[in-house]
């Protein structure tokens, strides 16, 4: 009876698919055609453009629900993860190739098929309105940095945005957030179902707080918390020294890391249904964060642990994040960068693994990668230096990024400035000695722009064609 | 070889536009004249000893930490006001800026007291300034030269009649979007909006504060001349800078 009551309630809450939603839908295909892009976010954009309201209605028709991540860093390694974990058991509609707008996600939900479950990267600006959309039946939320300040304003203004829409949030929805970032463990902290997670494992600890960290003041009375662990920027195990605020306990944690250069990393999982030895395929403490976050909204998600260890075990790069590609008898590895505490993490990964004695770092200042591009003077590129004998600065900011090392201290002749990102690629390979590996440090569209290159020579594939 | 001491206020609270990036500009070029740039962290309750210092340094901060500084800022003025008029060369960003004016009065009574060492206040204003800024300035008179950055304020900043601009505005916002001015100069003393950070792509402000520096240092009127460097990549980067500003720069839509 019971059964029968939700079958007609779910129908109820089925209403007709509206025409707009056709139309948006033939426009994706027709963009893939033209061959103007993934057609990832144009009939999204169309959508939203035509009925915003229709995002509501799309979203309730997914049984199961719809799920979100947010964060300044690993919003879409964390999905990709947790995407990896959940789709033997459901079928999802993800926005896996990053558009994560509302209108990226409208088309992700308008190509959603027959899927019962919504898995959704959203940028930390659109949050709030899509929670409100969406209705989530569970929100991850991955940690707060300072990112683009002309795009996104200040860290704070953004963290009182999101404690506004978590409050708008039912007491019945999960909400999985990381308890080593303070912004997020006040906002965590006051939700009926709440669920904590974080590292705990000094051994893997910074010696003290980066530059660039940016809570490292007490939500309640502003005092600078004691750190007894420091992670990755400000994320770690702190307390305020006046008693004001504190890590909350942790539901879930990453205890017993072990970081295993530029390849792999691995942790115990501990939940109270027990724990699990984790093993990924991708290096950094970054993405021990990663792989707790997903693994933690995956379990709230009804995910069993054994489906949690196998999915990550699974798992290998999101697009662009971390990528090898093969070019004749070298390697190129790319790392995305885009703000000072993921910088970070890729220098401390790449200094772990073996620091590069050549290096490509492209710097581009479109919307994308923010405008404002002094953000390059606040990542701690100086453990790379002692190493590198050669600098390629590439992008539409090169000088700025060559100023950026010179004046960290690395000799003029070490710099050198390729604009050109082809030119700074070629110069980079050339710099490589064969059977070795170059490092490429792109911005966002930099990341795309090498993309299409080596789409253009026939080494990968295009974006478009990749992710799901 | 000269020791040119700076006094780096609230290095741990006002660093939000990678103000790390000045300090380092002006280190280097320091050194690679042969001075040596002693940088002293000036914190939350340190004191201010009057002329032990030839240029003092002031950040930008979120909201939240210009307000934790401001308090503590107004304890140091009277050290900070005299150390000035000694002669202390001063370079203020962003909030360290609005903090040497005489305050920020915020939209809901959120007022913050500054130190009136630059003759302006600030007022909050509904949107944002924010994006690329080219100005022009002459410091020295006849000397005609442009600062490219980038601005991101609330604030606007109206400065008192008479006071002296640090530049006009080519093209960007500059203090309050009306006025045509951005920053302002008293003497050895100049505040701005610009970040970027300002001084790598703007290389020739990093060489007159040294030379202001100096000038306090060796307790001469006369800034000493420095030896010019070749800035080739400098000179790049702000003629990107500058492009950008005149492209892109931030103007209110009609």
């Amino acid at each position: 009876m019971q059964a029968c009551l939700d079958y007609a309630r779910r129908m109820r809450a089925r209403p007709p698919l509206a025409l707009e939603i056709a139309a948006a839908r033939g426009v994706a295909a027709l963009s893939r055609r033209l061959g103007a892009g993934g057609g990832t976010t144009i009939p999204g954009k169309l959508l939203a453009e035509l009925d915003r309201g229709a995002i509501d209605r799309l979203a309730a028709r997914l049984p199961t629900g719809t799920a979100v991540v947010s964060a300044t860093n690993g919003k879409t390694t964390t999905t990709a993860m947790a995407a990896e974990i959940l789709r033997p058991g459901h079928r999802l509609a993800h926005n896996a190739a990053g558009a994560n707008l509302v209108s990226g996600v409208a088309s992700a939900l308008l190509s959603a098929g027959d899927a019962d479950l919504g898995l959704f990267e959203v940028d930390e600006g659109a949050l709030p309105e899509l929670v409100q959309r969406l209705r989530p039946v569970a929100v991850c939320l991955g940690n707060l940095f300072r990112d683009q300040l002309d795009r996104y304003g200040e860290l704070e203004l953004v963290a009182e945005r999101w404690r506004d829409a978590m409050g708008s949030l039912p007491a019945e929805a999960r909400l999985a957030y990381n308890a080593d970032d303070p912004q997020l463990a006040a906002v965590g902290e006051g939700h009926a179902s709440g669920i904590a997670f974080g590292l705990d494992d000094p051994r893997v600890a910074r010696p003290s707080l980066q530059h660039a960290a940016d809570s490292k003041y007490c939500v309640r009375c502003g005092t600078p918390y004691d750190y007894s662990a420091a992670y990755v920027g400000h994320l770690g195990d702190y307390r305020c020294p006046r008693g004001d605020h504190a890590r909350p306990a942790l539901d879930v944690a990453a205890r017993e890391v072990s970081l295993q250069g530029l390849e792999r990393a691995a942790f115990r999982l501990d939940t109270p249904e027990g724990s699990r030895r984790i093993e990924l395929g991708l290096p950094g403490l970054y993405n021990v964060y990663n792989a707790l976050a997903a693994a933690t909204l995956a379990r709230a998600l009804g995910a069993e642990l054994d489906e949690i260890a196998a999915g990550l075990g699974r798992f290998s790069a999101a697009f662009g994040r971390f990528e090898r590609i093969a070019v004749g008898g070298k390697h190129i590895l790319l790392l995305l960068i885009k703000n000072p505490a993921g910088a970070n993490e890729a220098v401390r990964t790449l200094v772990d693994g073996g620091p590069p004695r050549a290096m490509v770092v492209a710097l581009n200042d479109e919307i994308a990668d923010g405008r404002d591009v002094s953000w390059i003077w606040d990542v701690d590129f100086e453990p790379l230096l002692p190493n590198l004998e050669t600098l390629v600065a590439s992008g539409g900011r090169a000088a700025e990024l060559a100023l950026r090392f010179r004046y960290g201290g690395l000799d003029e002749h070490a710099v050198e400035v390729e604009a050109d990102l082809g030119d700074a690629l070629d110069r980079g390979l050339e710099l490589t000695p064969n059977g070795g590996e170059l490092v490429v440090l792109p911005t966002y569209t930099a990341m795309l722009g090498l993309q299409r290159l080596l789409a253009s020579r026939g080494l990968a594939k295009p974006y478009w064609e990749r992710s799901g | 070889m000269t020791a040119i001491r700076v006094g780096h206020l609230y290095p741990d609270y006002l660093n939000i536009y990678a103000d790390r990036g000045n300090i380092a500009v002006l280190t280097q070029r320091a050194a690679w004249r042969g001075h040596e740039l002693e940088v002293t962290a000036l914190g939350m309750g340190d004191a201010i000893a009057v002329g032990e210092h030839d240029l003092y340094y002031v950040g930008g901060g979120q909201d939240r930490e210009q307000l934790l500084v401001a308090e503590d800022l107004s304890r140091k003025a009277e050290a900070l006001h005299a150390a000035v008029e000694g002669g202390t060369a001063t370079l203020a960003v962003c909030g360290g800026y609005q903090l040497l004016g005489r305050g920020y009065r915020g939209f809901h009574g959120e007022d913050m007291p500054g130190i009136g060492l630059l003759p302006l206040e600030t007022v909050a204003g509904e949107r944002r300034m924010i994006g690329d800024v080219l100005i022009e300035c002459e410091l020295e008179p006849g000397e005609k030269r442009t600062l490219a950055g980038f601005e991101n304020h609330a604030g606007r900043t109206h400065l008192d009649p008479g006071a002296e601009p640090l530049g006009r505005v080519l093209a960007g916002f500059g203090n309050d979007g009306e006025s045509g001015f951005e920053g302002c100069r008293v003497g050895r003393v100049i505040g701005t909006y610009l970040h970027g950070p300002l001084l790598p792509r703007n290389a020739w402000l990093a060489d007159w504060l040294l030379a202001q520096a100096l000038a306090h240092r060796l307790g001469s009127d006369e800034a000493p001349e420095l030896e010019p460097l070749s800035d080739e990549l400098e000179g790049r980067a702000h003629e990107v800078s500058a492009a950008r500003a005149r492209s892109r720069g931030g103007r209110f839509d009609a």
